[in-house]
């Protein structure tokens, strides 16, 4: 069946490669230009001379076969004239993007087949199977017209099939990963790659002096030199194919992948001074070039990176002003990237370098400016253009190999140069991983040693290189090209089809793709800060001390430069995920505050979210869950089966509220970058309860107090300033900077109301040592904050708290009664976990740990109060549309929340607020907001729960 | 080098200490450095405080507990013997150690270094890590956010997932067997982190 399949695709494409150039061969130049907007032009063209020549073969041809309607649709333009028809073959008009979009389709579908065998695919690589579908395409082809129609073109790799690849690696690089190991990847993108080059040049050139090369190689040792520079330089697009399927763990990945990025900097430049040096011949050379050569590296790998560094500001500057038009958004995103990478070409300087580090450099500030919609439509974008340009140049690999008038074999250099790269690959490999381990926090061992050494695929770079040779300077261009392919297609086939058992049997550490248990999860945490702390203790300051300076730098400056107003002040997942916390918890404690199970919280606003289609689950999936090394490109079709679901959520409430540790050299490195925000916030959060912790601990009243005034001091500094920068109204934008500061004072201070004693001793160990004396004076200061709106509420409940009063601000009676009707079911011991819909678990990871439950609540709130669901929709509304009003921040989420708030919009309107509230209505927003933020759940809950133990 | 070996003299059974340790006499000197740097005041010991005034240290959720396990029970000061081997636990594990059957587990053995773990959660030193012994740890490290019965949900179910026996704590045993794979996969504890003083020295 598949093979029958397969055969009906070959003919497909035969027919359209014929019909392509049967027409090249017959249209008028002119014409055939014009009808080639873009891709393939370059194909195109470069054979329509040689075909000029002999339409008739051609024609005769196309004539064999049938379902080729290429004789009279090539003739068409001339029958034009013969008189009025009704239908007319406009083959010649169509053809380029026909052509184009025919490739897309065989080269899709090929993919399809590849996965219809699960077992075959997991032992045989894309990559393989992609080049020997090329292969025998290729053949059908040159049997068919005697005459291969296609080879991988240079400048269509080069212009259009390469970028997409590149731009994919290069703005889905694991950021964080590859500065961390970018020693290793420089040294062995640099160093490596170089001593390939030269190493493998000599000894060709010795073998050659012993004879073991046939004399026809005429190849003097510049020539040798120039092909080692061009064959020892590992191939990105053929990593990534190879690499992304055997899923070695996420170090080995990056610096393997990392290397071949970077090193075609090495490749082009060597290839460029060889290129020059042949030119004016060898003897020509001096002292001087050799230098020239050593500059002409910095300056176009620099040069590179620089024009790469400048776009993606430019990117992530524009980007910031897309508010009103984001559909365009993505378009930026591609435009600007790309014309990273053609600058650099421009230039002559590493495009690949300027492209890559574009992405890197553009990813977080886009990301965080665009929108969710539009990071979806980026996303998908370029892994679909990447997988394509990567079949079409495996499928062109394998087309270009067959035509044997292009190449001329010599057994002797091919062997020796098979023989030479492995040799020289591994020597390169232990020898630099040598060196590097004395520096390197995590070893790499021998057998990340082998699996390096032997990773190091070749491809299509190194043959658009050796195909771009000119054949007057070069005399043993057909030599090298032969070579080149047998090393291509050795390495992929061969290296990639025996890496996986490979892998397999050295016992590789793997990336797992299972999540990891809870216990995993914490135990993971607590050990980075074991290290942390002992790294402290033992004070070492090394690469990490420099990282802090740079976010330092970073938060300072470039962000504020680069990020939207809005978004300056929260990191974006933080600011979704703050923004859902928020609609969660007011709907709990609208419901009077106890549905909180980490397993399930059920909010009437959770309802409508199990309408959303499928596709956006998937993709929060991956948003969420892109945490690891993310370059895979088939990582979009992963859709995983309904899972456990509690633990899923417990998951992802820890992974969303765990601490990081300041320093992990494991990091799982997350796409988002929402750490910077998070580290800020969170440092001086646990740097608050600690110092308090340990101020009561470690004695000295006096200390105690100098200390602690001091810090609070340092406090209302920063709050003043804040307060300058954003005037009064905005205050709302900076309530997530505003917060730790003052969380866990407030928070500390409720508890310690004296009105609930009973919840004291589960505390914890943070808050168990309370009895400060600083608290009574702290208490006016937070008490004053509270008081414009508690005095605007009128009198309150005497068993509110004032935090739970900002919170709810509408008519508490209501509340109230709401909060003791849920009571009743809540009294009781947490519902043992009900199974969930499937897909209602995918949607709550969007929204972190907190939104999870929304609908299994919503459900059970309708049986449990008719009236529940309307104030809490009413109230939910409330705030949103405030906040759109007075400030644009948050629309960005609120936009693509929409659906959702519009299903919530219809019920009943929220009831009038009394008139003593309404004067404090305009505050309460921002108030609210903050109060949310500021003040922990665990805080919260407490208090909300007190009517029920009253 | 004659500053090395005076350096070392100074330090008392300094030859013991290497050998129970396997630090090289670089590392010892850089700790010594670094102990003398965290006696502020010189009295040859290091009291709480002195771990206090590391001011990374208060940024760590979990830092209080480092400090506390480098103190024995009761003691109020850890002198540079104590501070040298409780550090000893974090050098990596060493491949090439030549076996010895009779020679005791060498102090950065994978379960030692477990074990310095669990004793960071396993507070009243049971043997077990009690559910209110988890709570404090997970209140430590999460944010805030996360509420309390969110909290106690999560220990729950960590607990479930590690308790072989039933008794509705986690035992060494048990902490040893759901923790080898992520030393496996992501190897923190192997994380040589004195490896980095090599290069200071």
């Amino acid at each position: 069946m598949r093979g029958l399949s397969l055969l009906l695709f070959i003919t497909v494409v035969s027919d359209a490669t014929t019909d392509l150039y049967v027409t090249a061969a017959s249209l008028p130049p002119e014409l055939g230009v014009s009808a080639a907007p873009a891709v393939t032009s370059p194909v195109a063209s470069r054979y329509i001379p040689e075909e000029y020549g002999h339409p008739g073969i051609a024609l005769a041809r196309s004539a064999e076969e049938p379902a080729a309607p290429s004789e009279e649709d090539g003739e068409s333009s001339h029958h034009h004239g013969g008189g009025f028809k009704i239908v007319q073959w406009e083959w010649s008009y169509v053809q380029t993007p026909y052509i184009i979009a025919s490739w897309l389709l065989v080269a899709s579908v090929a993919k399809i087949l590849f996965h219809f065998s699960q077992r075959f695919t997991t032992a045989v690589p894309e990559s393989c199977m992609l080049i020997l579908l090329g292969l025998v395409l290729g053949a059908v082809v040159l049997i068919a017209s005697n005459k291969q129609p296609y080879q991988l073109d240079p400048g269509l790799f080069f212009l259009f099939l390469l970028p997409t690849i590149v731009g994919d690696a290069g703005y889905f690089m694991p950021a964080r990963l590859f500065f961390d190991n970018l020693g290793a990847i420089l040294m062995y993108a640099v160093v490596g790659t170089l001593w390939n080059a030269f190493c493998t040049g000599f000894c060709l050139y010795g073998v050659k002096m012993a004879g073991a090369i046939d004399e026809k190689v005429n190849a003097g040792l510049m020539d040798f030199l120039l092909f080692g520079a061009l064959i020892s330089a590992v191939d990105p697009v053929a990593v990534i194919a190879v690499f992304e399927e055997v899923h070695v763990n996420e170090t080995l990945f990056i610096i393997v992948f990392g290397e071949s990025l970077v090193n075609d900097a090495v490749t082009v430049v060597l290839y460029k001074v060889y290129i020059s040096f042949v030119e004016v011949g060898p003897g020509n050379v001096h002292t001087a070039d050799y230098f020239k050569g050593i500059a002409s590296f910095l300056v176009v790998s620099i040069g590179g990176t620089l024009v790469g560094l400048i776009f993606a500001v430019i990117l992530a500057f524009v980007t910031r002003f897309t508010k009103k038009v984001r559909i365009i958004e993505p378009l930026f995103v591609f435009l600007l990237v790309y014309l990273a990478y053609l600058t650099a070409e421009l230039c002559s300087l590493s495009a690949i370098l300027s492209m890559t580090f574009c992405g890197i450099g553009c990813n977080k500030y886009v990301e965080a400016n665009i929108s969710q919609k539009s990071r979806t439509t980026v996303k998908y974008t370029m892994k679909t253009l990447a997988s394509i340009a990567e079949t079409i140049i495996f499928i062109f690999l394998g087309i270009s190999a067959v035509d044997k008038s292009k190449w001329a074999w010599d057994t002797g250099l091919v062997v020796s140069t098979l023989i030479f790269i492995l040799v020289f690959r591994a020597m390169g490999v232990v020898g630099q991983t040598w060196f590097l381990n004395w520096f390197r926090l995590v070893p790499l061992d021998k057998i990340d040693q082998v699996v390096m050494s032997y990773g190091g695929l070749r491809g299509a770079v190194a043959f658009a290189l050796v195909v771009l040779l000119d054949k007057e300077q070069v005399k043993a261009k057909d030599y090298f090209v032969a070579t080149t392919i047998v090393v291509v297609f050795f390495t992929v086939m061969f290296q990639g089809l025996t890496i996986k058992p490979l892998v397999k049997w050295l016992k590789v550490p793997r990336s797992t793709n299972r999540k990891p248990t809870i216990n995993e999860e914490i135990h993971e945490r607590a050990f980075d800060h074991i290290l942390t702390a002992v790294e402290d203790i033992a004070g070492l300051n090394g690469y990490h001390h420099w990282r802090d300076k740079w976010e330092q730098f970073d938060k300072n400056y470039l962000s504020k430069l680069l990020l939207r107003k809005s978004v300056y002040h929260k990191s974006e997942l933080w600011e979704a995920y703050q923004k859902i916390n928020i609609r969660d918890a007011i709907s709990v404690i609208d419901q009077g505050g106890n549905v909180l199970t980490s397993a399930r919280l059920s909010l009437p606003s959770m309802a409508s979210r199990t309408s959303f289609p499928e596709v956006t689950n998937v993709t929060n999936y991956l948003r969420e869950n892109g945490s690891g090394v993310c370059l895979d490109l088939q990582v979009i079709d992963t859709v995983p089966g309904a899972k456990i679901e509690e633990e899923l959520e417990t998951h992802h409430v820890l992974a969303g509220n765990l601490y990081k540790p300041r320093r992990r050299y494991q990091s799982h490195y997350s796409r988002h970058f929402m750490t910077v925000g998070e580290k800020e916030r969170q440092d001086r959060e646990v740097f608050q309860r600690n110092m308090r912790n340990r101020l009561e601990s470690f004695k000295s009243t006096r200390y105690k107090r100098h200390k602690k005034d001091r810090s609070q001091k340092k406090r209302k500094g920063s709050d003043a300033k804040e307060q300058d920068t954003n005037d009064k109204p905005r205050r709302n934008v900076s309530w997530q900077d505003k917060d730790p500061a003052v969380v866990p004072v407030a928070s500390e201070e409720d508890k310690h109301d004296p009105s609930e004693p009973d919840k004291d001793d589960d505390v914890g160990i943070t808050f168990v040592a309370r009895k400060a004396p600083e608290t009574p004076k702290e208490r006016p200061k937070s008490g004053e904050k509270n008081l414009p709106w508690k005095s605007g509420m009128g009198s309150l409940p005497p068993c509110v708290s004032v935090e739970a009063t900002k919170i709810i601000p509408i008519d508490l009676q209501q509340a109230w009664n709401q909060s003791i009707s849920s009571l009743e079911s809540l009294a009781s011991p947490p519902a043992p976990p009900e199974p969930q819909h499937p897909r209602v678990s995918t949607l709550s990871r969007l929204g972190g740990p907190l939104r999870t439950p929304a609908k299994g609540k919503s459900s059970g709130s309708a049986g449990s109060g008719s009236n529940t669901g309307s104030p809490s929709s009413g109230q939910f509304k409330f705030p949103t549309g405030k906040e759109e009003e007075e400030e644009g921040a948050l629309s960005q989420q609120q936009h693509e929340m929409q659906p959702l708030m519009s299903s919530l919009r219809p019920p009943p309107p929220p009831p009038p607020p009394p008139a003593a509230q309404s004067a404090g209505k305009r505050r309460n927003p921002c108030v609210y907001l903050r109060s949310l933020v500021t003040m922990p759940p665990s805080g919260a809950e407490p208090q909300s729960r007190r009517p029920t133990q009253l | 080098m004659g500053s090395t070996s005076s350096t070392l003299l100074k330090i008392p059974n300094v030859e013991v200490l290497m050998q129970e340790t396997g630090f090289s006499p670089a590392h010892i000197i850089r700790l010594h450095d670094r102990f003398k740097a965290l006696d502020k005041k010189g009295r040859g010991h290091l009291c709480p405080q002195d771990f206090g005034a590391i001011k990374e240290l208060a940024m760590n959720p979990i830092g209080d507990r480092i400090i506390g396990a480098f103190f024995s029970p009761g003691k109020e000061t850890v002198d540079f013997h104590t501070f040298v081997k409780i550090l000893a636990h974090f050098r990596p594990v060493d491949k090439n150690r030549p076996k010895e059957p009779n020679s005791p587990e060498p102090i950065n053995s994978r379960s030692n270094k477990l074990r310095f773990a669990f004793q960071l959660y396993d507070q009243d030193k049971d043997g077990k890590i009690s559910r209110d012994e988890l709570l404090k740890v997970l209140r430590a490290m999460l944010g805030m956010q996360v509420t309390e019965e969110q909290l106690e949900s999560i220990a729950d179910r960590t607990i479930q997932e590690a308790d072989l026996d039933r008794d509705d704590a986690i035992s060494f045993e048990e902490f040893r067997k759901v923790s080898p794979e992520i030393l496996h996969s992501r190897c923190f504890i192997k994380a040589p982190v004195i490896m980095l003083m090599e290069r200071d020295c």
